[in-house]
């Protein structure tokens, strides 16, 4: 640059030492307090609803027993209690101890000889599992494509969006079976399966939103001073849009458990492990409900329908936020 | 980055000359009418919003574009500073041709021209601190000092003190003290070359004034050559040093700023001047109304453009005839005119 014909207010700066390290703003250290600034704003205007208190007090407690479930399980969840006369198959069951003072199982013993209480606490990995797993890379995967589409949209975005739609055209539980019917029976895969469908929806609002963004001035004033498209979409976009990938993941946590469990209720489900899932469908080849075993199936049921109720408790909060017209 | 041969070649060239500038926008349409058109062998649809501007704009010098909403000088100033690619024409900074220059030119380009939004409200990232949206250009361009800088800028844009403004976010800044950041974010990269897009027009009354005379010790002290756009001709004629009124993506007239305001020549300028209101009763003014509305800037009119609404329409020629931006004889100030009204004096810019 031809600095020597003008007068700069920075001259005296640039004439100045460099070494001017201990004067610059420390950035990691301001970014990082930046940054719990904002978590710590964002948590307060989250927790402030009761609703949302309790969903994240249950989701905790289930992380909690999830952690700590060989702790807390008195005995393997797969592991016979008893043998039958007839060998491996047995059809009948202990009743939960609170019903038969005989008994020393919690909530009783499937008709397999397996202890209820212990499968539900294993199971409650499986289902936190498949739910977080399933929420990063929905709401991971989703804000990417989206993004991309977005921002540059033309040939980029007419491409995504085609795949797009025609991963709208496949519903959610057939295809999940039918992808697992093929790969094998197994956790890893039903979570596979499920990932593959739902990202479409958040890469969708995404990339609507991206599409907003990348015409606002400060994306502009960006690329006038030279940014680069990579810049853009990390420093720019991306933030803009986080509240709302975050929202995404939290409904992705409520579908990916439904649709496990559904998968699994079908017979699809992991044999090796046990998710809640599995067990209704147990429970429902033994029968169950109508030998009046209720304790088999109630529990598992409850639980689905907690975690569930709490993701889409957490997510609806996280929308409030996002979107203060709500409230 | 300054090679040995820079000040010479800046020396000879004015700042930034445009010459001949298109932008056309293709009209988005459906795949089906797309195809349509392409069996039928018809051409696609463009938008003219910027169709030929040429002129110069030397180092310290201020020009004004002024105009109707929808009549290009918007998207001239974007492409001023590459944010559209031209469709034709040249655009060169310091003598080097930016529609070819390579990566390193164009990184000396982006260091050397920044551009001032309209609306501050959407011209600051709501998720970035003022440190980080006046560090982001120099991060981006490895400038040492980052702090030392940023509280230079700030100061300069009266944000005392600046301290006190590193961790704020826009939206706990009034509209002015945001202005006031996009203003230090423009010069925090020390430019040479600025376009302001309507910089006060969003800005309450009140406010402007103090932004403006910020704006003017900024041009002054910087040495900047500055593009005001606007429609107000009352600030142009209070900011610049040089005027262009555009017309449907054309330069209709452009001269020194007085001449044109005292003295405006074509109808369209009159017309524009005689729009502005004058604060004095007693001024009786031949008030020339325009009619209709600005034109079809996608079937262009034949001829020249305005003769539609022309209040001094002289014939067929008007509707035939592309006037150009000449000199014309019956003036003898450096002013430039494409209309029929005048003789040409020969002199083409």
């Amino acid at each position: 640059m031809a600095t020597q014909d003008k007068s700069s207010i920075f001259a005296d700066i640039d004439e100045g030492e460099v070494d001017q390290e201990d004067e610059n703003v420390d950035r990691w250290r301001r970014n990082l307090r930046l940054w719990r600034e904002t978590l710590a704003k964002q948590w307060r205007m989250l927790t402030d609803d009761l609703m949302v208190r309790l969903a994240m007090i249950t989701i905790a407690f289930f992380m909690i027993v999830a952690v700590f479930a060989p702790f807390i399980a008195p005995r393997g969840p797969l592991t016979r209690q008893y043998e039958g006369d007839a060998g491996i198959i047995i059809a009948d069951w202990v009743e939960p101890s609170f019903l038969s003072s005989e008994s020393e199982y919690l909530l009783g013993t499937t008709a397999e000889g397996f202890d209820i209480f212990s499968q539900l606490v294993y199971g409650s990995r499986a289902a936190l599992l498949v739910g977080l797993v399933a929420a990063v890379f929905t709401a991971g995967i989703g804000t990417l494509v989206g993004l991309t589409a977005g921002y540059y949209g033309g040939k980029i975005d007419d491409t995504l969006m085609r795949i797009v739609d025609f991963l709208y055209g496949m519903p959610l539980l057939p295809t999940v079976i039918i992808l697992v019917a093929l790969m094998g029976p197994s956790l890893w895969n039903i979570l596979f399966a499920i990932i593959v469908l739902q990202w479409r929806s958040t890469a969708r609002v995404i990339r609507s939103q991206a599409l907003s963004l990348r015409e606002r001035p400060f994306v502009k004033a960006a690329q006038v001073a030279g940014a680069s498209d990579w810049h853009i979409i990390s420093r720019h976009l991306a933030p803009n849009v986080l509240p709302l990938s975050f929202l995404y993941g939290a409904f992705a946590i409520a579908w990916a458990i439904l649709a496990e469990a559904g998968v699994s209720f079908i017979g699809l489900g992991d044999p090796n492990t046990v998710s809640w899932g599995t067990m209704l469908q147990s429970s429902r080849a033994y029968s169950a409900l109508d030998f009046g075993a209720w304790w088999w199936f109630i529990p598992p049921g409850i639980c689905i329908g907690l975690v569930v109720i709490s993701g889409f408790l957490i997510g609806r909060g996280y929308e409030e936020i996002t979107n203060p017209e709500l409230r | 980055m300054s090679d040995t041969g820079a000040p010479d070649v800046s020396d000879e060239n004015p700042l930034l000359r445009v010459e001949g500038l298109q932008k056309h926008f293709q009209i988005n349409e459906g795949l089906i009418s797309s195809l349509l058109r392409a069996t039928m062998g018809k051409e696609a649809d463009y938008v003219h919003a910027v169709d030929g501007v040429s002129f110069e704009l030397e180092r310290g010098e201020t020009l004004g574009l002024a105009g109707e909403s929808g009549c290009g000088k918007t998207t001239t100033g974007m492409s001023l500073v590459k944010l559209h690619e031209p469709t034709d024409g040249r655009i060169e900074f310091r003598g080097m041709d930016l529609t070819e220059s390579d990566d390193e030119e164009l990184d000396e380009f982006r260091q050397n021209a920044q551009m001032i939004f309209q609306d501050p409200f959407e011209s600051l990232n709501p998720r970035m601190t003022v440190y980080d949206t006046l560090a982001e250009p120099l991060r981006i361009h490895d400038i040492e000092n980052e702090t030392a800088r940023i509280r230079r800028a700030l100061e300069f844009a009266e944000l005392q003190p600046p301290d006190h403004y590193f961790d704020q976010y826009p939206h706990e800044l009034s509209g002015g003290q945001r202005q006031r950041v996009a203003i230090a974010r423009a010069l925090v990269l020390d430019p040479d070359f600025i376009v302001a897009d309507e910089p006060v027009s969003m800005l309450d009354v009140s406010l402007r004034a103090g932004v403006l005379s910020l704006m003017e010790r900024m041009t002054e002290e910087f040495n900047l050559s500055v593009v005001y756009i606007s429609h107000d001709l009352s600030l142009l004629r209070h900011m610049c040093d040089r005027l262009a009124i555009m017309y449907m993506g054309e330069i209709v007239e452009k001269g020194a700023t007085e001449d044109i305001i005292e003295n405006p020549q074509h109808p369209y300028t009159r017309s524009l001047i005689n729009a502005v209101p004058v604060p004095d009763p007693d001024v009786g003014r031949e008030r020339v109304e325009l009619a209709g509305e600005v034109g079809d800037a996608i079937d262009v009119p034949s001829g020249c453009r305005f003769h539609g609404r022309c209040s001094e329409y002289i014939g067929d020629i008007c509707e035939t005839d592309s006037p150009s931006l000449e000199q014309k004889a019956e003036f003898d100030d450096d002013r430039e005119v494409s209309c029929h009204l005048y003789d040409s004096c020969g002199k083409q810019s």
